[in-house]
């Protein structure tokens, strides 16, 4: 299938957010779109799949002109979509969400389950995804998430395949596994639209590159005639210098520790400490675990056995609140359901945990409120025209900005960042290192998931990783390197 | 061309908000035509004092609706407390004490409904459905099935459903003052905020340190205190306690508050 975009159009309300897009899919291609936060890249797609309706433009489908009046149409036509933002219905199982609204059914309407369990059985198998077909997707983590949605997009033979950052939340593991998959699509002519931040894969992976800013197309060209330099120059239309800041660590006492940590059946035995000043990455695959023991850690989940220190004093974090008071906040990998009201504005969300220190006799302060709200919009550079817009119009990386910002406030002495930069920009990814520096700087100590290893070994001082539920490596900056987190975080020594 | 999608939105939205409003017009001008002294001014003071309960009620209700949340036994909790108050005072006590007394166990009445919700993990619907009974059945079981009378003709107590203050009935003030606090409560106080918090994402809300447990049982206890006074004010106007009181009432609330 070959598709043009030509000149498109769109604005939301008073907000133009394309002017006069291009963009041209051939067959066969695996074509990658990049772009700041904001940009516009999901709503290019999303008018192409009819979920959208463009306000001008052409859209050329294999030489006729063509606009599909929903998704569901435009997937009747062969174009799958694997949203940036993950869908599943928490409520009902694997499999239920790998064919909802495509049923198999005999001819007297009965669903034929061992059929269905079948074909979702050898998708899971391409992929080498483990998830049992009868959990509750609610349970599974958003990596597990996102790959039952790439099966589900993957299960309707589709002649293209728009992936919205499908790796924003999937470790080195399933990236490999989805690079095969990509390369075996792509001889067999299937197209594939890759947005994603994460430079290094689009290197890897991709055939053709097109570069988006500010609602428009800055150009399209080969991915081995261009540079990482090139394409970060395009994206944000000015130099940027070194991805990772530099870090001049100032450690200080422990501030936070973990001792002999179980929770039956999830993790076990865990004991780590992370200093005032400090960054401690936490690298692992899928699974292992990193994510349930941050959980326990904020009070979301209760330990079997073992405890928690802080400042060397026993402490008993029974819920969130106590974590908060105490002083830990926690970003979770999971922005959508957890992070943010997605009603509420920026503003709302923001000052969400800080609302006692923004109220005075017993009042909101509005200006307290709006001046620190403010101050981080500038500070993190969220793309919005103010603090009252709905956080649901966001775009996904200037949500979990919104995200971000929200702690900041409290005056945490621990921070925990549950892949921080999920969906987040070039150029915003050096703004929240920076803002993790800067509180590294006035003594936060920072414990960071992230499933990003240059990530990992860019900004953290020390790295713990994670496999089954046990720490089973810890590395210090200097001796770090991929291979060896990789060794650790598949079990080796 | 480029502007239809959003205009037509505006104007979905605009009904949206204003939809009821103009049904309540349509509805003011036909009765008044049909009936000419609706309009005259002390049919609109009644009127006023009629909608008085029931709209005290649909303010507790808007605070639990916000979360997500349902009370299906404010009529009840009304008609327990109402028959409460009235014991009370015909044992002699000092009416507006009663009164006092009624709207706090009218408040603990709700903070059962919480509890149960929040700590018993129990529906909303099925645990005030649940009270709504048990507290229908003590009343009828206190009250023997009557009317509760004699209440004796203390001014204040009186006043308080009966009485007119600057020409205006004192219920409708007493509506008209809670309106205003509630109102600034909901959207200039961390309660407010909370409220719609939890509602819009509960998960978020807890992650974000917010007690969801206290608050949700704060805003049941609140549907349940502002229950009880239009309880008494029912009380005060018929100046007896109906153990049938406030049946059904809890549907007049619900549906303003959406
Ligand atoms: N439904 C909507 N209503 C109003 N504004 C919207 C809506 N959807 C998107 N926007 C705005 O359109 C702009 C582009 O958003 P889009 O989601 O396309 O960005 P993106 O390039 O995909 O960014 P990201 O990398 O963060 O995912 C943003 O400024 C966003 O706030
Ligand atoms: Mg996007």
């Amino acid at each position: 299938m070959h598709i043009q975009m030509n000149d498109i159009y769109k604005a939301f309300g008073a907000n133009q957010v394309l002017t006069g897009v291009h963009f041209d899919l051939k067959e066969g291609e695996v074509h990658a779109l990049m772009g700041e936060n904001g940009a516009g890249k999901s709503t290019m797609m999303n008018i192409l799949t009819g979920l959208h309706k463009r306000d001008s433009g052409k859209i050329v489908i294999d030489g006729e002109e063509r606009y599909f009046d929903n998704p569901k149409e435009a997937e009747k036509h062969g174009i799958a979509f694997i949203h940036q933002e993950l869908n599943v219905w928490p409520d009902m199982t694997v499999l239920d969400n790998l064919f909802i609204g495509k049923e198999l059914r005999s001819p007297f309407g009965l669903l034929k389950t061992k059929e269905m369990k079948a074909l979702a059985k050898k998708q899971f198998d391409k992929l080498a995804v483990t998830i049992p077909l009868e959990k509750e997707a609610g349970l599974c983590s958003v990596g597990e998430q996102q790959m039952i949605e790439i099966a589900k997009a993957l299960m309707t033979n589709a002649k293209v395949i728009i992936m919205d950052e499908p790796t924003a939340a999937l470790t080195e593991r399933e990236i490999e596994k989805l690079f095969n998959v990509i390369n075996a699509l792509r001889k067999e002519g299937v197209s594939i639209v890759y947005i994603s931040h994460r430079m290094e894969e689009i290197f890897a992976i991709c055939d053709r590159i097109t570069v988006m800013r500010d609602g428009k197309t800055v150009d399209t060209q080969m991915v081995s005639e261009t540079s990482f330099d090139e394409v970060v120059r395009k994206m944000v239309g000015r130099e940027l210098t070194d991805r990772y800041p530099e870090r001049n660590p100032n450690i200080g006492d422990t501030i936070l520790e973990v001792k002999n940590a179980t929770r039956q059946g999830v993790f076990e035995d865990v004991n780590f400490s992370v200093k005032s000043g400090e960054i401690v990455g936490v690298a692992g695959l899928m699974g292992a675990g990193r994510t349930e023991i941050m959980r326990a850690l904020f009070g979301l989940d209760q330990l079997d056995s073992g405890e928690i220190l802080i400042n060397g004093q026993k402490a008993s974090i029974k819920n969130p609140f106590e974590a908060v008071k105490r002083g830990i906040g926690f970003i979770t990998e999971d922005r959508k359901n957890e992070g943010l009201v997605l009603d509420f504005s920026i503003r709302e969300n923001m000052a969400l945990p800080n609302l006692t220190s923004f109220s005075k006799n017993g009042f909101i302060a509005y200006k307290t409120e709006t001046d620190f709200v403010d101050m981080l919009i500038k500070r993190l550079r969220i793309k919005t025209e103010s603090g009252e817009t709905s956080a649901k119009n966001l775009s996904g990386g200037n949500q979990q900005k919104v995200v971000i910002a929200k702690w900041v406030g409290i005056g945490p002495r621990v921070l925990i960042l549950d892949e921080p930069t999920r969906g987040v920009d070039v150029g915003a990814k050096r703004e929240i290192y920076q803002l993790m520096n800067e509180l590294t700087d006035r003594g936060v100590a920072i414990i960071m998931v992230s499933s990003e290893l240059p990530e990992v070994l860019g900004m953290s001082d020390r790295i713990l990783v994670v496999h089954e539920g046990k720490i089973s490596g810890e590395l210090l900056k200097n001796e770090a390197t991929q291979e060896k987190i990789m060794t650790y975080a598949t079990g080796g020594q | 061309m480029k502007t239809t999608p959003a205009k037509v939105n505006h104007v979905d939205t605009i009904t949206q908000k204003l939809g009821p409003f103009l049904g309540l017009i349509i509805l003011v001008v036909i009765v008044s035509v049909l009936n000419p002294s609706f309009l005259e001014p002390l049919n609109l003071l009644n009127l006023l004092r009629q909608v008085a309960i029931n709209a005290l009620i649909a303010f507790g209700m808007t605070f639990v609706i916000l979360t997500g949340g349902i009370d299906l036994s404010v009529g009840a909790i009304l008609a327990l407390s109402s028959a409460l108050m009235a014991g009370m005072i015909v044992s002699g006590m000092d009416p507006m004490l009663a009164i006092l007394i009624g709207c706090l166990l009218g408040a603990v009445m709700g903070a059962i409904n919480g509890l149960l919700i929040t700590k018993g993990k129990m529906a909303p619907f099925i645990a005030t459905l649940a009270t709504m009974t048990i507290f229908r059945g003590l009343t009828l079981v206190y009250t023997d099935g009557n009317p509760i009378t004699g209440l004796g003709e203390n001014y204040l107590f009186q006043l308080f459903g009966r009485g007119y203050f600057l020409g205006i009935p004192v219920p409708a003030i007493t509506m008209m003052v809670s309106f205003a606090l509630f109102w600034v409560i909901l959207h200039k106080t961390p309660f407010g905020r909370k409220t719609y918090a939890i509602g819009g994402n509960e998960k978020a809300a807890i992650i974000s340190g917010i007690k969801v447990t206290k608050v949700k049982v704060m805003i049941y206890s609140l549907a349940g205190l502002l229950a009880a006074l239009a309880g008494a004010i029912l009380t005060s106007r018929l100046n007896s306690a109906q153990p049938t009181a406030g049946t059904s009432y809890e549907l007049d609330a619900i549906a303003p508050s959406y």
